[in-house]
Order: C-alpha cells, then sequence, then structure tokens
C-alpha cells in the first residue's frame, strides 16, 4: 500500500451530494416516495417524570378521524426493548409506570400525519406520582444508583501525591449537556413484505443496530429485516441509538397492518423524547508544585444518564479517559458515577464523553495558574505528555506532536503579544474586558468496545467499467462516502467519476458498526482497500495469463497497460468479464494493536491519538455577561489528509458546535422534570453572527499517522469539538479581570450571559460599579 | 371569491379547498411533492424551509425570504411563491449563489442548505454588495449544525462577485409576473371541508365588516405567533382572517409617524433608521429576516406577549395606537393597552389600525435587550428609554421593560428617581436601585428572576455608560456594529 497519494486525489474534493444539496434535489427520508397506502404514526409521551400510570384510556384516541389502530406494549410481538447495551431496560413504550418525561408510552397509526399527531394528543393519562431525581448530585442523595458499572482508572498513590504536594486544591465544576439539533430530525419509514420481510428506510448511524432492533422487535430473525440509509441531515451521535424506537415503532406497525408506516415527530418531541449529551457534575483535588507541575489528581465525574444505560457506560468511560486530555499526572485515581436520574436516557454526542473530560482537566489547568498567577500556556507546556509516559489507563503516549502544534500556533496567533495586549486592555478598567486562551487537545481514536473496530466494504466492476462503492459506514454530511470513493479510486487507479457511491444497506454489507467515534473513514476506508487489493489480485493475474505478461509489467487504472499494450479501463473489464474473472470484491479491516481490560483499567484502548489546538479572544460585556468570539487560530492535527477541504469542515463544524455547548446552549428542566428548551425558539445553538469574526484553520500538514491508517491520515469528527474550550476559558479570563485575575473564575458550563454576569457579581463581591 | 390563487414558481395554482391552518410547507411537500423545502423545526426558527414570496407593493413587486412551515397557504393569496426547485436555469446550470456554495464547500449534511440558499438568493437579489454584517443579518434566520457557517459566509461573498441579477429570472419576468399578481387580487372566503375557514379581505374597509360579522375571528397577519398556534399548539384558528396585505401604510410629517398595523418588521426597519438610528441594531435583532419579513409591528402589540420585543420600545417612545370598530376609531396610549397578562384592550370586532410615534425631540432614546443567543432569540429582558435633558437636568424620562412583568411595562419609579435629577452618574445609578422596586420577575428558562433584576439595573448604568462620553468602549463590537 501507498503511503503518498496521487496528485489529485489528496484534494479539496468537493462533497459528492453538494449540487443535490444546493438544489434540493438531495433525498432525506422524509423526501422518499411514499407508497401508496402510506399509513403515518406519531408517538404519546409521558407528562409525568416517575410516576406509576394509574389510567390509560386511549379510546378518544381510537375514535378521532383518520385513525386506524393504538399501539402499546401488548401489541408489540416480539421484545419491548431496545436497549443497545443488552440490559433490557429500554422499553419501546411504558408498562405500568413512567421514569421520565417524555417516555413514548403508546403510538398511534393514523391515515395521515396530522391525524395521527392530533390524535395523540387526545389521550387521558394519569399517574400516581413518583419521587423523582433530575440531576445527578439529587440522584446520588437520593440513593438512585448506577444505571451500568462504573468505571475506576487508578495508577500510582494519589493520596500520598495528593497529602505531599507544596499546594492542593478541591473545586467543583458542573458541566451542562447538548442537544445534538440535528436539522432533519427523527425518521423512519416500514416497508412490509412477503413473509416476515420488512425494508426500513432511515436516518440511522448504525443500520444493523436498527436491524437487530427491529428483529428484535418483531420477533424475527436478523435476515428477515433491511435498512437502507442514504443519507442523514445530521448526526452528531444523535442517531447512533436514538433511532432504533422510531423504527420498531414503524416496524411493527407495517406488520401487523400489512402498509408502509412512516413516524416522524415533530422538532420538540424529538427534543423530548430522545437523549442528549450527558451532564456532568465533576468533583475533583489537585496537587502540584510551585512550579505548576501536577502531582497527584483524584476525581469523581458524576453523569446525569437518564432512565436507562444506552451508552452510558461508554461514554462515562470515555469521561475518565480524556480526564487528563494532553496533561500527564503521576499519581492518579478517577471514578465515573453513572447516575441514573428522571430524565431521558444520554446518549451518544460527538467527543461521546471526552469533552466532559478534558474541560476538568483545563479547570485544573486552569485552578493552577490562577493560584500562582501565571499564563495558563506555562502551566500548560508544564504538564504536557512526553513520549513514554503512561496514561492513567496505563496506554504509553508514543505520538506526542503538542509541542510543535504549541509552537507554531503561539507563532501564527502572535499569542504572547496578542495576550499582553488583552491585559493592557483589562488593566485600563471598563465594561468591556477581553480574554484570551491556548488550549490543546489530544484525543484517543478506536471504539473503547474493541469488536466494534471492524468494517465491510463491497465493491461491484460492472462488465461497463462502471464502479459501485458500497461499505458499512453512513454519510451524515461528514464526507466519508467521497473520502472512501477518493481511496477506492486512488487504490484502482481510475477517475472518481467511474464510481457511485450507493446508500447504505444492510443488504450488501452485514454486522457493521456505527458510523461513530470519529472512525468513519479509517476503518471503512480500509475495508475499501482491502476490496480493490483483491480485484486488483485478480484482474492482475488474468492479464498476465490472458496476455502472458508478468505482472510487474501490468498497471491497472484508466488506462490499462499490459506489457506494451494500452486499453481503455471499460475494454479491460469487458475481456475480464467475458474471461469470467469476478468482478466483485468484499473487504475487512480490524483495527489492530488495540486491547482493553475494564476491570483492571489498564490496556491499549486508542490506536492512536489525534492532536490539535486553539487560541481564542474574546470580549465580555460586564454589565450584561454578553460576549463576542472576536478571534480564533486553530491549529489541528488530521495526519496526512485524505480531501483538506472536508477535514477542514470539520474543524470548523466541530469548533463552532463545541463552542454552542459551552455557551449559549443550555438545557433547562422545570422542577417537575419537564425540558423547557425542546425547540429551536427556546434552545440556541450558534448562528452565522455568533461565528468567530477571524476564524484561521489551519491543518498540521506536516503530520503523518505513526500508526498504519488509510494513507497514514487521522479520524478527524470528535476532536476539534473540544478546541472550543479556548473561547470558554478565554471568557474566564475575562471575567477573572475583574479581580485582578487573583481568584480562578470557576465558570460553570454553558457560560451564558447569566453565569458570565453572576461569575463577574461574584468575583466583584457583589459590587456594581463598572 | 371563492378560489385562492397565487403563483407556484411557474405554475399558477388555484384553489378551491384551503383550510385556515394549512402550511405552506405541507402543501409544498405533501401537495406538490416539492421535497426541497425542508422541515427542521415548524416554528420559523431554523430556516430550513426558506422560501421566496414575492407580493405587489405600492413600490413594485418584491420579493422577501420567509419561513413556508409557519406560513400559511391562505396569506399567499396573489403573491408568488418561489422555491428551491425554481432557482436551476433553463440550461440546467446551477444559480450563482448556489454554485457559490458547491464551490466553497458550504454544504455537509445538506438538510439546511436549500433554506440557506434561498436566505443568500434574497441576499443577492435585494444587495448586491453586502457588507459582512449585513450577510450575518440576512443569515439570522436559518441555523447550520454541521459547517461553522464560515464556508456559507464565504460563498455568500462569492455569489455577490458573480453577480448575474439582471439576467435572474424573477427580474426578467418581474413585469409580467406583477400584472399577472395583479389580476388575482380580491377577496377571498374558502374553506375545508366547509369547516376551517380562510377568509382574505380586499381591503381595511372589508376587513372592518369581516370583524363584525364574523364571530371570535382569528386575526393573522404576519404569522410569526400564529403559526405556533397551529403548529406546535394544533389549534384550531377557523374562521381566521388574514390580513398581512393590509395596513401597509408609513407616513411621517413633523410631528408624529404613522405606521400601519400590518408593517412589517423590515418595512419599518427604514424608518427606525432614520428617525431612531441608536435603536437601529435593536431592530435587527428581533426574530431572524425571515420572521421579519412576515412578523408585523402591529401583530406585536395585538398579541399581548409579556415580552414582546418592540412594545418596550414604543412605549418609552410615547407610542398612541388606534382601534378600529367598524367605522369608528379610538386613540390610547400603548401603554394602556397592556392590562395584564393575557389581557388587552380590545373590544369584539375591534382591531388595530395604526401606531403613531411622536418624532424624537431631542430626547435621548436607546433600546436594549439580553438573550442567551445575541441574534434571533427572544429577550429575556428588553428595555427602551427616551430621556430628555435640559441644562443638565432630566426633564422627562421614559422607560420601559419587557420580560419583567405580565406585561410589558414602564419602571414608575426608576423613572421618578430621574425626573428632576441631574444629568448624572448618581440619579442613574438611584435609578438601578429604584428599578427593583418597580418589578418582581419571574425565572424561567431565559433567565433567573436574579439576573433579570442585576440586567434591569444595569441597562440604567449602561444607559448613563454610553452618553456621558467616556474614553472606553461600552459595547462590544459586534454590538457597536464595529
Amino acid at each position: 500500500m501507498k503511503d503518498n497519494l496521487s496528485p489529485g486525489i489528496s484534494d479539496d474534493i468537493r462533497h459528492d451530494s453538494a449540487e443535490k444539496h444546493v438544489t434540493g434535489r438531495a433525498d432525506y427520508t422524509d423526501d422518499l416516495t411514499e407508497p401508496q397506502g402510506t399509513l403515518h404514526a406519531y408517538l404519546g409521551l409521558s407528562k409525568c417524570a416517575h410516576g406509576r400510570i394509574t389510567r390509560l384510556d386511549l379510546d378518544p384516541v381510537r375514535a378521532a378521524p383518520g385513525v386506524i389502530d393504538v399501539l402499546t406494549a401488548a401489541d408489540i410481538p416480539g421484545v419491548n426493548d431496545v436497549s443497545p447495551a443488552g440490559n433490557h431496560d429500554d422499553p419501546i413504550f411504558a408498562e405500568g409506570e413512567v421514569r421520565f418525561w417524555g417516555q413514548p408510552i403508546f403510538a398511534v397509526i393514523a391515515e395521515t400525519r396530522d391525524q395521527a399527531r392530533r390524535a395523540a394528543a387526545l389521550a387521558v393519562v394519569e399517574y400516581d406520582a413518583l419521587p423523582h431525581a433530575l440531576d445527578p448530585i439529587a440522584a446520588r442523595d437520593a440513593g438512585m444508583g448506577y444505571v451500568t458499572d462504573p468505571l475506576k482508572l487508578r495508577r500510582g498513590a494519589p493520596e500520598v501525591a495528593l497529602a505531599t504536594a507544596p499546594h492542593r486544591i478541591t473545586g467543583r465544576m458542573v458541566i451542562g449537556g447538548q442537544d445534538h439539533f440535528y436539522l432533519e430530525g427523527q425518521i423512519a419509514m416500514a416497508v412490509p413484505g412477503e413473509d416476515e420481510d420488512v425494508v426500513i428506510h432511515t436516518s440511522t448511524q448504525h443500520p444493523s443496530e436498527v436491524q437487530h432492533m427491529v428483529a428484535h422487535a418483531l420477533g424475527v430473525a436478523s435476515n428477515a429485516v433491511v435498512v437502507n440509509v442514504r443519507r442523514m441531515g445530521g448526526g452528531f451521535g444523535g442517531k447512533e441509538t436514538q433511532m432504533n424506537l422510531f423504527c420498531c415503532v414503524a416496524a411493527v406497525a407495517a406488520k401487523k397492518w400489512h402498509r408502509a408506516v412512516k413516524l416522524r415527530p415533530d422538532r420538540d418531541d424529538d427534543m423530548t423524547a430522545t437523549g442528549k449529551r450527558h451532564d456532568f457534575v465533576a468533583d475533583y483535588a489537585l496537587g502540584f508544585d510551585r512550579q505548576g507541575r501536577i502531582q497527584g489528581v483524584s476525581g469523581d465525574w458524576y453523569a446525569r444518564c437518564g432512565f436507562s444505560a444506552d451508552l452510558s457506560g461508554p461514554v462515562t468511560d470515555r469521561a475518565l479517559f480524556h480526564a487528563d486530555n494532553a496533561y500527564f499526572y503521576p499519581d492518579v485515581e478517577l471514578r465515573s458515577h453513572p447516575m441514573r436520574t428522571n430524565t431521558v436516557s444520554n446518549t451518544a454526542f460527538r467527543g461521546f464523553g471526552g469533552p466532559q473530560g478534558v474541560i476538568v482537566a483545563e479547570r485544573m489547568i486552569e485552578e493552577i495558574a490562577y493560584a500562582l498567577g501565571k499564563d495558563t500556556l506555562e502551566i500548560r507546556k508544564a504538564n504536557l505528555y512526553q513520549n513514554g509516559q503512561l496514561t492513567p489507563y496505563h496506554q504509553e503516549v508514543e505520538d506526542q506532536i503538542l509541542p510543535r502544534i504549541f509552537d507554531e500556533l503561539e507563532a501564527s496567533s502572535d499569542y504572547h503579544v496578542r495576550r499582553k495586549a488583552v491585559l493592557d486592555w483589562n488593566a485600563r478598567g471598563g465594561v468591556i474586558r477581553k480574554g484570551i486562551a491556548l488550549t490543546p487537545v489530544k484525543f484517543g481514536i478506536s471504539f473503547t468496545a474493541t469488536w466494534y473496530n471492524q468494517a465491510g466494504a463491497l465493491i461491484h466492476i460492472y462488465s461497463d467499467g462502471s464502479i459501485q462503492l458500497n461499505h458499512g459506514g453512513t454519510e451524515m454530511g461528514q464526507g466519508l462516502n467521497i473520502k472512501v470513493a477518493q481511496v477506492t479510486a486512488e487504490a484502482l487507479g481510475v477517475d472518481l467519476s467511474r464510481i457511485k457511491i450507493t446508500k447504505t444497506t444492510t443488504e450488501k454489507v452485514p454486522n457493521t458498526s456505527a458510523t461513530a467515534a470519529s472512525s468513519g473513514s479509517d476503518l471503512n476506508g480500509m475495508a475499501a482497500l482491502d476490496a480493490c487489493d483483491q480485484l486488483l489480485a485478480r484482474l492482475t493475474g488474468f492479464a498476465a495469463s490472458a496476455w502472458n505478461v508478468p505482472a510487474d509489467q501490468i498497471s491497472i487504472g484508466e488506462t490499462v497497460r499490459i506489457g506494451g499494450e494500452t486499453m481503455p479501463f471499460a475494454d479491460f473489464i469487458r475481456a475480464a468479464y467475458l474471461a469470467r474473472v469476478q468482478l466483485s470484491a468484499a473487504g475487512f479491516y480490524k483495527t489492530p494493536k488495540i486491547h482493553w481490560d475494564r476491570a483492571k483499567g489498564t490496556g491499549r484502548p486508542f490506536y492512536y491519538f489525534a492532536y490539535g489546538a486553539a487560541v481564542s479572544e474574546v470580549s465580555v460585556d460586564t454589565l450584561t455577561g454578553e460576549y463576542e468570539v472576536d478571534r480564533v487560530d486553530v491549529l489541528h492535527d488530521v495526519g496526512r489528509s485524505i480531501n483538506p477541504a472536508i477535514d477542514k469542515g470539520q474543524v470548523e463544524g466541530g469548533f463552532v458546535q463545541g463552542v454552542g455547548w459551552l455557551t449559549s446552549e443550555e438545557l433547562w428542566w422545570n422542577d417537575k422534570g419537564e425540558l423547557k428548551t425542546h425547540a429551536p425558539s427556546t434552545y440556541k445553538i450558534p448562528l452565522a453572527g455568533d461565528r468567530p469574526r477571524i476564524f484561521n484553520v489551519a491543518l498540521a500538514d506536516w503530520s503523518v499517522n505513526r500508526e498504519k491508517t488509510v494513507k497514514r491520515s487521522k479520524a478527524v469528527g470528535e476532536p476539534p469539538f473540544m478546541l472550543a474550550i479556548s473561547v470558554f476559558e478565554a471568557i474566564g479570563m475575562a471575567v477573572a479581570s475583574v479581580a485582578h485575575y487573583r481568584e480562578c473564575p470557576r465558570l460553570d458550563a454553558p457560560a451564558t450571559p447569566e453565569r458570565v454576569l453572576m461569575a463577574v457579581e461574584r468575583l466583584r463581591g457583589g459590587g456594581t460599579a463598572a | 371569491m371563492t378560489e385562492l390563487r397565487f403563483l407556484l414558481n411557474d405554475t399558477e395554482i388555484s384553489l378551491s379547498e384551503v383550510g385556515a391552518s394549512d402550511t405552506l410547507l405541507d402543501f409544498l411537500r405533501i401537495s406538490r411533492r416539492l421535497t426541497g423545502t425542508k422541515e427542521g423545526c415548524a416554528e420559523g426558527d431554523c430556516g430550513a424551509c426558506t422560501v421566496m414570496v414575492g407580493r405587489l407593493t405600492p413600490v413594485g413587486l418584491i420579493y422577501e425570504p420567509v419561513n413556508a412551515c409557519i406560513r400559511f397557504v391562505a396569506s399567499c393569496h396573489a403573491c408568488h411563491v418561489v422555491t428551491i426547485e425554481h432557482l436551476r436555469g433553463q440550461d440546467g446550470k446551477l444559480h450563482p449563489v448556489q454554485q457559490a456554495m458547491v464551490d466553497h464547500h458550504g454544504s455537509q449534511c445538506g438538510f439546511c442548505t436549500p433554506g440557506f440558499v434561498m436566505a443568500l438568493y434574497g441576499l443577492w437579489m435585494t444587495n448586491p454588495d453586502p457588507t459582512m454584517t449585513e450577510v450575518e443579518t440576512a443569515l439570522q434566520g436559518n441555523l447550520c449544525r454541521c459547517t461553522g457557517y464560515e464556508p456559507i459566509v464565504r460563498a455568500a461573498f462569492a455569489a455577490t462577485r458573480a453577480g448575474g441579477q439582471a439576467a435572474d429570472a424573477l427580474n426578467t419576468e418581474r413585469e409580467n409576473v406583477a400584472s399577472r399578481l395583479a389580476g388575482m387580487r380580491g377577496r377571498v372566503d374558502v374553506a375545508r371541508d366547509g369547516r376551517n375557514r380562510a377568509i382574505v379581505p380586499a381591503d381595511v374597509d372589508d376587513l372592518a365588516e369581516v370583524m363584525l360579522a364574523q364571530d371570535k375571528p382569528t386575526l393573522v397577519a404576519g404569522a410569526t405567533d400564529v403559526g405556533l398556534w397551529v403548529t406546535k399548539f394544533l389549534r384550531n384558528i377557523s374562521p381566521a382572517v388574514f390580513i398581512g396585505h393590509l395596513m401597509k401604510d408609513i407616513a411621517v410629517d413633523d410631528q408624529e409617524i404613522r405606521i400601519g398595523a400590518g408593517v412589517t418588521y423590515s418595512e419599518a426597519a427604514p424608518v427606525i433608521a432614520e428617525h431612531f438610528p441608536e435603536v437601529d441594531s435593536y431592530w435587527h435583532r428581533i426574530g431572524g429576516w425571515q420572521v421579519r419579513n412576515m412578523g408585523t409591528v402591529g401583530g406585536n402589540i395585538a398579541n399581548g406577549s409579556p415580552i414582546g420585543e418592540s412594545p418596550p420600545l414604543l412605549i418609552a417612545l410615547g407610542a398612541r395606537i388606534v382601534l378600529r370598530r367598524g367605522a369608528e376609531r379610538r386613540e390610547i396610549p400603548l401603554e394602556s393597552y397592556f392590562i395584564e397578562y393575557g389581557k388587552q384592550d380590545r373590544k369584539p370586532g375591534e382591531f388595530l389600525e395604526t401606531i403613531i410615534i411622536p418624532r424624537r425631540g431631542d430626547a435621548l432614546i436607546a433600546a436594549y435587550k439580553i438573550s442567551k443567543r445575541r441574534d434571533a432569540d427572544i429577550s429575556a429582558v428588553a428595555a427602551g428609554f427616551r430621556i430628555t435633558v435640559a441644562h443638565d437636568i432630566i426633564t422627562r424620562a421614559h422607560v420601559a421593560f419587557g420580560g419583567m412583568a405580565g406585561i410589558p411595562k414602564r419602571a414608575a419609579h426608576a423613572e421618578a428617581a430621574l425626573v428632576g435629577a441631574p444629568f448624572a452618574r448618581q440619579s442613574f445609578e438611584a435609578a438601578a436601585r429604584a428599578v427593583a422596586e418597580d418589578f418582581q420577575p419571574l425565572s424561567d428558562w431565559r433567565a433567573s428572576a436574579e439576573y433579570r433584576r442585576t440586567v434591569a439595573a444595569n441597562f440604567f448604568r449602561r444607559f448613563w455608560l454610553e452618553h456621558a462620553g467616556g474614553a472606553l468602549p461600552v459595547r462590544l463590537p459586534r454590538a457597536a456594529g464595529e
């Protein structure tokens, strides 16, 4: 395998669907032509955070215009469960007891979506309310217990290190969750077939899991269920497991009535009934020396997991895996607490718990810097990993490149001059204060569930020379399809235009993993390469024997060269077909080297690390707590980029999404447990005007993955998300200026204008003078 | 007329079965299978459903991006609805806006993209040389979760450079379309299933008659609020009377500015900019562009919201309103229209016709709001200030707040602290303390009561700092329009 991409392949090739996107001709699930007689389902949701259902009168629903049927748990022919962890704790429909406000209790099936929706609102449900706990600390205090086994990572003797350190700080950080706010909501359309067959058209990151869940719900084998995903209108982790329920409901109704059934919740119901990024409360104890070098760390991460496990196990694990971010903790113990709460079951979201670990590491850096009166950057540099050091999970760091990233970014962003200017600005006093911060990310790449690190691809060359590419990954905007197509085109030496990328379907590639953990290109690209290698071996063998030419005189591509003879690719393929050469190959890949012993908390869960850093400068209005991001400089590591334009898009988009998480996006429940920020009118993701006024994003084009990944590239989806912590910390610095940086601002997330102003007021000691 | 008529792209639509609550988005997607227009939120906040609507005005046919999700079909009478499917030229080439989005990698998942293209199309058509602020303002009504917006903004400028407006179909066909739309105008009275009735009055006198004839009609102007009654609360709004095309006059004399109740935020914007330039940026923080193109100043008042982005400012400016019932009219101060939460001074059969704003004289004027997100967010607290100073003494003080009580309301204690006091820092400090006595705000998802109180007090400090002429900036760079 060549490590270098051919000219024209490692290029800013646009998204394969770009023209369809801009013309409105890209089909999403809701745009597909509905089969004649398609019915529409709508969910009835609980209006109680925790309670026994004492009355469930669905007769008014059944009597509503257009209604065909109402489904409850009793109507599910197989298993009433969509737990991705196999815990059997995630019912499709609640039975007897509801455990969060918004839990599905029933579904109504009607001739039109409008009829189904209006009918669902007519149900009469009464509850005998039980005590509920909404946040993780309340849940701990109420003895709610864990939704899944907690994790402990330990190395050395942190008790001793903390007791003997010259400085010791303890603190708490509250970290908010985040709604995915994919623009296309959850949606499933089930089309029944003969026998037990059903085809699901949906928008999921995990077609194989939907296949298995639907099979369980119907009580049939997986081979009866086909799941098709052409594209998603955004996923971000919110469609890794959350689509299961919608697909199961549509499938059960479709099989029962022998008609296609579509289920698409309104945005409010989507946001109320589906899981989000976990909120955390982290308690930390930190020991460090007079130079700011960390000596010992002990921490507890309490997560709002919701009523069931879903993916909370691996999410809370990953919070601990990233609680060091880029820093060496000589002696450390980290403990996760996946708390059961009476809220929607939280799930995967870009970073998968990692951001909630990283941000606490950065808070601890701030604690040290403010305690010692130093620049946070100096503290960061004093604690960066050196190759050969061990993480808290005992993986050796081998590929550290942050020192070079820091050096280059400090220079390109003019960090030191600008920091001085910020300090000078703030020294004048005044209402508008500024802050600047440089923060890094080191992100572990691989699913920590080792078996997920496998992928398949299926490549057909048709007898006219056209190529169809299938792989197990799903396209949600991240450009996975174009990247895998580029890799395939380069391997076969053909033009990209020769390759058609199809929908993802469980019929073509079985037993796939979720497109998640930033792994899509790494895994599926390598699987496609394996298929290409098989095809090339067969075609070369055919050419060698048919033309009687040594293999080293054969090159396959748009122009096929066999000895001294050349011919177009299509003619060569036609000849191969007539000679009965198999023109289809299934590729496979599994990530090498990785292993993980969760019980011991040791292993090598990650194949490699991706790195990056950002410098952000902000202005804060100390009369209102509002702020603006004045400038951001990013230098990010994607290894050797397969498609710099696509990768840059991931960096920019991930960064702004991270800024949203840490600033304006706030989940707010009332004391009854009802989420009141459940639509874009109340839940505020960033707008164009919120993006940094100056936004310089560069890829570390010198970086080469030391591991053998596809073309030595690195994963890019999640890591840049955490670079937004630089904005958060810069806001904190501006706040701290009102007390002359003598006190760590200890902002909690999200830093809404309210939290910022309240922090300003707190640091001023309740004073109000500007 | 018993038929509702409008142009949809190249096609003339004539509908006799139209319900009051039929949305344009469902009509496009379900009835016409024009699936390029997407549903993202069904409440006018994400912009995925953005279409252009052309309508006849006294200055000719104008096109504006609007949200199809909360736009009712009945409100499209005699309009030209343009969807994403209409952009591609006859030759099959991409429109300059589309080409720029492709070239600059402006789409990732692509779901928001048609809406962005339509908003950018509206900008490209109406402003061939936009500033950065104008691009951002045009995109306030569009959410993208993938790109971080940078490539979309780059595409906006690239489309500008590409030009081509004169050759665009909406310009070359302008006269033809205008005459076709003119031929469609007139009163419409339609229904679905014999109920769910929609009435489009021919003119304001017709409206006055309809209001007397109908029992509890729902008045629908811009539908930026009523739209949600339907899409979110599934309310029955029949019979609905659609008035977004009426009461569009703006008249200015040396005493006052008279704004018709049907004037949209966008239509009022030039008047605000000319007469109250200090609050121009405040005005552009109300909704997104699509919402400002639909929402009306009259509707913002009439629906009686406790927040209402324009009433606090208008009350501070001393606005009066004209309410009409049949041929009778009465004029009241705007502040007395709001009685208590959910209750306004409007009688059966009566409708808001005109808003009258006194010319400013030499008053100092300001409007502030705070929200979690700067743009297109409903305020947690909004405030309007009108302060008159003579010989360094504050002679008049009108300060009104939204979000602090069940209605938009003046801050009586704070005003009392100001009037007669010197125009000096300590007077505004006194007002900042006094405003605590004026309101007992609530805590909700937008803000805590404590934050609301703190910010309300700080608005007085801000007003002083902005007018004290200090050397240091008192506004964030973007807020200051830099």
